[in-house]
C-alpha cells in the first residue's frame, strides 16, 4: 500500500508540530544558558517562552498559551530586560571566564539529572492518560478558579498585593527628604 | 476531509498575503494623510508633486527607502539589530488576522480573539526595545528604557477597561462582541449604560492607551525627534526604519479596527441598515484620523507627564469603571 490514510498523515504532521515547539523550547533554553551577551540570553528565555506557549496550544490549552506569552515574553522578559539595562547599558562582553571545572562539573551534573530522569520516566507506571471533564474554556477555569480553587486563589491574590505594597515601601523610602 | 483541509489552508494563505498587502496600503497612505491632514489644519498644501494631489508620494518614498544602503553600525549586535524590524513587524499582522472584518470577512476566528491581539501586541515591546538596545547608541538606549516605562503603565489601565468589558460580553471572541451590538448605535458597547454609567470615559481611556501603545504623539516618547533624534530608531537606514513605520501604522490600524469593534459595534450601520465591511473601513479610517488629528494638536508631553498621567489619573479612573461595572453586572 503506498497511499498514506488520513489519520498516519495527521499523527505525523502532529509529530512535526510537537518537534518544532520542543525544538524552540530547548534551543532558547540553551541560548539563555550558553549566549555571552545578557540581553541576547533573555532573547533566548523568550525564545523558550514561545516554544513552551506552541506546546500549549498543541495541548488544546489555548488560554494558557496566550497567557503563557502575555505575561512571560510581553511582561517578565521586558522587565528583566529593563532591569538589565538599568543596572548596565552597555557591558562589553561580560568577559565571564569559562571556569573550566566549574563548566565540567555543571555539565556532569546535568547529565546525571537527564539520565536519572530518563531512566525514572522509562521505570514509571503511568496512569492512564487522564480523560479531559471539560473543554478547558475561559467559563469552565473561572468557575474552577472561584469555586474548587477559591482558597489558593485569594491565597496568591493577597500575596501579590503584599509584593506590591511591599514594593511600594521600599521604593518609597528612598525617596525621604534627607533630614 | 483532507479535501477542507487543503482548502482551509489555502483560503488563509490568501488572506494572509490580502492583509500584507492591506498593511503596506495602509502604511504608505496613512503616512500620506500624516502629512496632507496637518497641512489642512495648518493652511498648506501638504506633498504636491508626485502625482495628482500629491497621490504618489507614498510609492516615491518607498523607492527611495529601498534604495538605500543598510548600514549597521559598529559596536552594535548585528544579529539582534537586524532581527528587531522583523520582530516589530510581524506581531503586527499577526493581530490583523485575528480581526472580524465583516460578517463573512476575517481570516481566523479563534474563540479567545481579544486575548491573542493583546498577547501578540507584547511581542511588539520586546522587539522595539531590542532594536534601542542593539543599535548601541546613547539616545536609542533611553528610548528603549522609555518604551518599556511606557508600555508597562499603559497596558494596565487598557487591559483594565477590557477585563470591565469582557465581564459585560462575557467572551472574548471579537466576532460574538461584535454580534452583540447588532441594531443601532444605541446598542454599542460605548453607549451602555446598562452594564455601567462610565462607558464612554472607558472608550476615552481605550483611545488614550491606544494612543500610548502604537507610540502615538502626544506620547511618542519612543521616537522624540527633539531630544532623541529618532529614539530607538536612530541607527536604522533604509527599509529597516521603513519596517517600524509600517509596524506603527499597522498598530495604529489594529487599536483602531480592536476599538471599532469592542465600542463602535464594528460592521454594523449606526442606524440598523445594510450592516457590512464598509460601516467597519469608516469607523475605522474614522478613528485612524482621530488619531492623527491628536497628533497634531497636542505637543509631546514629557516622560514624567505621561507617567503620572497613568498612574495618577488613568489606573484610578480604569479602577473606578471596573468596580462600578462589577456591582452593576452583579444587580442587574
Amino acid at each position: 500500500m503506498s497511499a498514506v490514510s488520513p489519520q498516519d498523515a495527521a499523527q505525523a504532521a502532529a509529530a512535526l508540530i510537537f518537534a518544532g515547539f520542543a525544538g524552540l523550547t530547548v534551543f532558547g533554553a540553551i541560548v539563555a544558558a550558553v549566549a555571552r551577551r545578557l540581553v541576547r540570553c533573555v532573547c533566548g528565555l523568550a525564545l523558550s517562552f514561545m516554544g513552551l506557549a506552541g506546546l500549549y496550544y498543541f495541548l488544546h490549552s489555548p488560554f494558557l498559551a496566550l497567557m503563557q506569552v502575555l505575561i512571560y515574553v510581553g511582561a517578565i522578559c521586558v522587565v528583566i530586560m529593563f532591569a538589565l539595562m538599568l543596572a548596565e547599558p552597555h557591558e562589553e562582553q561580560i568577559s565571564r571566564r569559562r571556569e573550566l571545572l566549574g563548566g565540567a562539573a555543571g555539565l556532569l551534573l546535568a547529565g546525571a539529572f537527564a539520565v536519572a530522569l530518563i531512566l525514572l520516566v522509562g521505570r514509571a507506571s503511568w496512569m492512564p492518560p487522564a480523560v479531559q471533564t471539560n473543554g478547558g474554556t475561559v467559563q469552565d477555569l473561572g468557575r474552577a478558579l472561584l469555586n474548587r480553587y477559591g482558597f489558593a486563589f485569594e491565597l496568591i491574590s493577597a500575596l501579590l498585593l503584599l509584593a506590591i505594597i511591599g514594593a511600594l515601601v521600599v521604593a518609597r523610602s528612598g525617596r525621604r527628604p534627607k533630614p | 476531509m483532507p479535501h477542507d483541509w487543503l482548502w482551509e489552508t489555502v483560503r488563509l494563505l490568501l488572506y494572509l498575503v490580502g492583509l500584507i498587502g492591506f498593511a503596506a496600503f495602509n502604511a504608505a497612505y496613512l503616512s500620506l494623510l500624516e502629512r496632507k491632514e496637518p497641512a489642512w489644519f495648518q493652511l498648506r498644501r501638504g506633498p504636491t508633486e508626485a502625482g495628482p494631489l500629491g497621490l504618489l508620494q507614498p510609492v516615491a518614498d518607498g523607492i527611495k527607502l529601498l534604495g538605500k544602503q543598510l548600514l549597521v553600525q559598529g559596536g552594535a549586535d548585528v544579529l539582534l539589530f537586524k532581527i528587531a524590524p522583523v520582530a516589530v513587524v510581524i506581531p503586527s499582522i499577526m493581530c490583523l488576522v485575528l480581526i472580524p472584518f465583516s460578517e463573512t470577512m476575517g481570516a481566523r476566528d479563534i474563540s479567545l480573539g481579544l486575548l491573542a491581539v493583546y498577547s501578540f501586541a507584547a511581542i511588539n515591546v520586546l522587539a522595539t526595545m531590542l532594536g534601542g538596545w542593539a543599535s548601541h547608541n546613547k539616545y536609542s538606549s533611553i528610548a528603549a528604557a522609555r518604551v518599556v516605562a511606557q508600555n508597562i503603565a499603559y497596558e494596565i489601565p487598557l487591559l483594565l477597561v477590557i477585563i470591565a468589558l469582557v465581564m459585560v460580553t462575557h467572551t472574548f471572541d471579537l466576532r460574538e462582541i461584535v454580534a452583540q451590538q447588532a441594531g443601532g448605535f444605541w446598542n454599542w458597547n460605548v453607549l451602555r449604560f446598562g452594564a455601567s454609567p462610565l462607558m464612554p470615559l472607558a472608550f476615552l481611556i481605550y483611545f488614550i492607551c491606544m494612543l500610548a501603545e502604537a507610540n502615538r504623539a502626544p506620547f511618542d516618547m519612543v521616537e522624540a525627534e527633539s531630544e532623541l533624534i529618532a529614539g530607538a530608531f536612530t541607527e536604522y537606514s533604509g527599509m529597516g526604519f521603513g519596517l517600524f513605520f509600517i509596524a506603527e501604522y499597522v498598530n495604529v490600524v489594529v487599536g483602531s479596527s480592536i476599538g471599532a469593534v469592542l465600542f463602535l459595534g464594528g460592521w454594523h450601520c449606526p442606524f440598523g441598515l445594510l450592516p457590512g465591511l464598509h460601516w467597519f473601513l469608516i469607523k475605522l479610517y474614522l478613528l485612524c484620523f482621530a488619531v492623527i488629528w491628536v497628533r497634531w494638536t497636542f505637543p509631546r508631553t514629557q516622560i514624567y507627564g505621561l507617567l503620572n498621567l497613568s498612574w495618577k489619573v488613568l489606573i484610578p479612573l480604569a479602577l473606578a469603571h471596573l468596580i462600578v461595572t462589577a456591582v452593576t453586572v452583579k444587580l442587574v
